[in-house]
């Protein structure tokens, strides 16, 4: 048989095909967390810390188990002693444990403390407030650059890795630092350096449904957990481990998923669920809500940042340097490595240095969100790189274009690329008639570049036929982006039968390999090159058996369109095969034709994307409105073009609203004081734009059909692409996310 | 939880005489079952008024002013046609608060009771010269919206007593009234400042003025310096700026999660010179 490593034209991907969960999900078919029961299942609540920062002197339960509805109360004991604490990252299992149930201080406004199982989730919530909790409370702090500060509070000694300089406060607990070249002496070549100072506010994914799970928890060890996730497999060995119990013995089962972005990447109540059922013995289901999924989820980072950068008269960069302080919670994790190696990376720089640090605060601990990082870096270097465009009247993408990295580029964070797409989204943005079109008096136009590595990770598919001639697909990461409407594409490609008979699942920690999380912008390129490796895999079996029914060699027949025919004039003269009349008696012919495929692939792609945004200021108020947006970002190839658009549309959606008014907001007391969708300010439909985008497809050298993951890139570009705009629009440089009303309204004051 | 759903305004105002613990009002529900899920209030009796016959109605008496029931909503007044015309201001300013959703259920009368000093129905319900009637243990008495609220979540009513009508002043000829309100996004939002004026033109001159602000202050004010600035006046750029100063110099605003104090400050002048722009050109028959 002969099958093309590399495939150009196709039949299948690229065409717009409905979504096979569309149905369900329009018309509410659809299970999501909250959406499972089990008989004799109990209700949990968590107890949570009203305190930034207390000890916990005494938890007295006794009240509460009293109570007649209540059937386990669960607090730090009631979880595995054999978690070891490690510096860093090493001890993440001891990071999430004390992070779903505090250990012996509360770290953060909202840190669980202890739970309820109850026979209703209105008794569960009374009888939280029957336990008592004696804390004292200690000094907290909640900015980054206070925290880094040598009188700031200890959040936890010992937490720092061996990276971090020493005389460093505590609090600092990871150091990144790469680059080339001689910034010094670049920065002497420059006709002009401008260094500045940024800052950006924490903000949540804002996913629509809040995290919920059903668990059960036997004394056997035995369990099952049905909950919201990106990552069903992350889910089962944290669990795991934070019970004590064996990995293999948790089955778990993706719901489907309300919006993820990152946050639903770890765990939050799955394991307080089952440590309340093994207790009470009976099922037991958590839905946390909204104020729930604020104080206590993982929102991303808050950062402060110092660039520098020099560039000549022509637009040339001589040296780039950047520092990034990013805080993420009581815990390590904050992406401050992310922020430096992103900072930089759309550019062919020969002197570059960044650093990053990775602080602790009284906060909760921060998870991804889409290009974890990355959004915040490219705000201070893509602002410093408007700055010295407006100052040495030059154009912004010409600039751009000029120091853009290209295939063998030495990247700022070490490697060389590959084939990128870069170059290819400027010169489209330059060509877009949005970059040409006129502005009003009063608006301002921003561009800016983005970045994101993507990523690979364990990839387990199975691709089974059934006599009639349709296949079923079973991948393990969860659909967070119209992933089964591209798996089944890919399929349908490589077996040649219709996209509608293939019926994508995404199958339990049971039924299949292991799989990492649906994150790092992997599933289309990860799960989508093992979609068709597993059917090619059926594909030769399918040849086989048409080879056997036509008695030649298994080499002289080819696949072609959904049959098997032969490989040419010398293999025979035989009606091509289709794949239906081999399904049709496979049982007498050999038994069951399935595929499989398993690895870690590593050709990932990086992917580039541009941005040009308009906005509109208000000089009476500040109120900034976002008057015209156009994405542009390279997708290698894109499968399902509807969800590559939705994509880049979201990204730019999600990047508005931190851009402009999203922000974690800390009282005195360090309680949050918007833990609500009403004054936690995302963009409702109406503050939108269309948003316009243009697919650029500049295929990736490691995937079959050359994909790029475009979930993360997106959302990269538009703070700096919205902050370039609206410093145009108001004529001052605005140097703090949000640009809410009163921050730019003071600007203009200031300003005079 | 005690529910009760009595058939008069009178039962209701014996039940909440006679109750302990927390009572609280249940018309459209729109902040008192938000109140109730957030855990904020519970209340341990609570008091369904809606079957009370005729409080959905919208009547215009024969002296052309307007009696709106208690559970009259957002929608209701929205399409109504003739209540629009005659006070666009008061219905844009109900028409803001919330959803689609929230429309088909809330009142002016308890966007009032909530006595949130952000109410966006309440400075233009001040500036338009509403009075509800309050039925208590010894009758009914007819009070000024802007003597219910007292204090962030605090009214004047005492206990037993309610709001059983809300009335609407005649419009009468050459008038109009006008809302806005600052929010950073487009919708669904609370006002960091709002402004309600209300004036009456004798050919170009503004001969009565009513200004109201909201958000900037524990409760929603009624500016007479605001009014005295303009009444007499052409709304020319000299009289805009002095009523600017004087909305300005009413605030007493407060920082918080939803604006600074200067903020609200320099706003408050910003948007009242735009809404009393609003109200003059309706005064004076043109779109706006």
């Amino acid at each position: 048989m002969a099958l093309d490593d590399r495939k150009s034209d196709f039949k299948f991907v690229g065409t717009r095909p409905d979504r096979p969960d569309g149905l369900d999900k329009v018309t509410g078919r659809a299970k999501f967390g909250a959406d499972a029961y089990a008989p004799g299942m109990l209700h949990g609540a968590i107890l949570r810390s009203p305190h930034a920062h207390a000890r916990i002197i005494s938890i007295d339960t006794s009240r509460a188990e009293a109570h007649k509805d209540v059937k386990a109360v669960v607090t730090r004991v009631d979880f595995s002693d054999k978690v070891e604490f490690k510096p860093g990252l090493e001890g993440e299992f001891w990071n999430v444990l004390e992070n779903v149930m505090a250990g012996e201080k509360a770290l953060y406004d909202g840190h669980a403390v202890a739970a309820i199982a109850a026979t209703s989730a209105l008794a569960a919530r009374d009888a939280l407030k029957l336990i008592e909790v004696e804390y004292e409370v200690l000094p907290h702090v909640t900015d980054v650059d206070k925290a880094m500060e040598p009188d700031a509070p200890v959040i936890r000694e010992g937490a720092a890795d061996y990276s971090v300089p020493e005389g460093m406060h505590p609090n600092v607990v990871r150091y990144h630092e790469s680059g080339h070249g001689d910034v010094e002496a670049g920065f002497a070549e420059a006709d002009l350096v401008i260094e500045d100072s940024f800052v950006t506010e924490a903000t949540h994914q804002g996913y629509i449904e809040p995290h919920a799970c059903l668990a059960t928890l036997g004394n056997d060890g035995k369990g099952e957990l049905w909950c919201t996730t990106q990552g069903h497999w992350i889910a089962q060995k944290t669990c795991a481990a934070l019970l004590g119990i064996e990995t293999s013995q948790l089955r778990v089962t993706a719901s489907e998923i309300g919006g993820g972005f990152g946050g639903k990447t770890t765990v939050f109540i799955e394991p307080v669920a089952l440590a309340l059922s093994r207790k009470a013995n009976r099922p037991v289901k958590i839905v946390m809500n909204r104020s729930e999924v604020f104080r206590a989820t993982g929102p991303t980072a808050s950062a402060s940042m110092d660039v520098k950068i020099g560039m000549k008269k022509d637009g040339t960069i001589t040296a780039a340097q950047g520092v990034f302080r990013l805080q993420g919670g009581a815990f390590p994790g904050a992406p401050g490595d992310m922020t430096a190696m992103c900072a930089f990376a759309p550019y062919n720089l020969t002197n570059v240095r960044q650093v990053g640090y990775d602080v602790m605060s009284n906060r909760p601990k921060q998870a991804a969100y889409r290009a974890p990082g990355a959004p915040m870096g490219a705000f201070a270097v893509e602002s410093v790189l408007d700055e010295l465009c407006n100052k040495l009247g030059l154009d912004p993408v010409d600039v751009r274009l000029k120091n853009a990295a290209h295939e063998g580029t030495k990247a700022s964070y070490g490697p060389r690329y590959e084939r990128i797409g870069l170059v290819e989204t400027l010169e489209a943005a330059k060509a877009h008639p949005h970059y040409s079109a006129p502005l009003k008096p009063g608006q301002g136009r921003g561009i800016s570049c983005g970045f994101w590595f993507n990523h690979g990770g364990e990839t387990s598919v199975s691709l089974a036929l059934s006599e009639d001639g349709s296949a079923q697909l079973m991948v393990g990461t969860p659909d967070i982006g119209g992933s089964r409407a591209s798996m089944a594409l890919m399929a349908a490609e490589v077996l040649g039968i219709p996209y509608e008979n293939i019926r994508v699942t995404v199958a339990d920690t049971a039924t299949l390999g292991y799989n990492d999380v649906s994150h790092g912008s992997r599933v289309t390129y990860a799960s989508g090159l093992a979609t068709i490796k597993a059917a090619r895999s059926a594909v030769e079996k399918l040849c086989e058996r048409a080879a056997a029914k036509w008695g030649i060699p298994a080499d002289a027949v080819k696949w072609e369109n959904g049959h098997a025919v032969p490989s040419g004039p010398n293999a025979g003269d035989f009606d091509p095969m289709p794949l239906a009349d081999i399904t049709a008696d496979m049982g007498s012919t050999g038994g069951p034709i399935s595929g499989h495929f398993e690895a870690t692939p590593e050709g990932a792609g990086v992917s580039f994307g541009t941005h040009i945004v308009d906005a509109e200021v208000d000089p009476e108020t500040g109120k900034t409105s976002v008057t015209r947006y156009t994405v542009i970002q390279d997708a290698g190839k894109a499968i399902h073009p509807d969800y590559v658009e939705g994509q880049y549309q979201g990204g730019a959606a999600q990047g508005i609203g931190w851009a402009l008014n999203e922000e974690y907001v800390y009282g005195d007391n360090g309680r949050l004081q918007n833990s609500i969708f009403l004054d936690y300010r995302i963009p409702v439909a109406s503050d939108l734009p269309m948003i316009d985008t243009v697919i650029v497809e500049v295929p990736n050298p490691g995937h079959p059909f050359g994909v790029r993951g475009v979930g993360e890139t997106g959302i990269v570009p538009p703070l700096a692409a919205i902050a370039n705009a609206v410093s145009k629009a108001a004529g001052v440089r605005m140097r703090q996310l949000p640009m809410s009303p009163p921050r730019i309204l003071a600007a203009l004051k200031e300003d005079g | 939880m005690d529910y009760h759903s009595p058939a008069s305004f009178a039962e209701a105002s014996a039940l909440a005489a006679n109750a302990t613990g927390v009572t609280r009002f249940l018309a459209g529900g729109t902040d008192v079952l938000v109140q109730l899920r957030s855990e904020l209030v519970t209340p341990d009796t609570l008091i369904d008024i809606k079957k009370i016959n005729g409080v959905s109605d919208i009547t215009r008496i024969a002296d052309g002013s307007w009696t709106l029931g208690v559970a009259a909503t957002g929608a209701e007044m929205s399409e109504h046609a003739e209540l629009v015309s005659d006070w666009p201001g008061v219905v844009e300013a109900m028409d803001l608060i919330g959803s689609t959703q929230v429309q088909g259920r809330a009142t002016l009368t308890g966007n009032l009771c909530n006595a949130s000093p952000a109410a966006d129905s309440v400075p233009a319900m001040v500036a338009a010269g509403v009075t509800v009637t309050v039925t208590g243990p010894d009758g009914t008495r007819e009070v000024a919206v802007e003597d219910i609220p007292t204090a962030p979540g605090r009214t004047s009513l005492a206990k037993g007593e309610l709001i059983s009508a809300l009335n609407i002043p005649a419009r009468g000829a050459n008038g109009g009234d006008a809302y806005l309100r600052f929010i950073p996004r487009t919708e669904m939002d609370i006002a960091v400042v709002g402004v309600g004026v209300n004036l009456r033109l004798d050919g170009d001159t503004i001969a009565e003025a009513r200004v109201s602000l909201g958000a900037v202050a524990p409760t929603v004010l009624l500016v007479d310096e605001c009014a005295k600035a303009i009444i007499g006046t052409t709304l020319d750029d000299a009289a805009l700026e002095t009523l600017a100063a004087a909305a300005s110099a009413a605030c007493n605003p407060i920082n918080d999660k939803r604006g600074t104090v200067e903020f609200r400050t320099e706003v408050a002048g910003v948007l009242t010179k735009r809404a009393a722009k609003t109200a003059y050109a309706r005064a004076k028959g043109e779109q706006a």
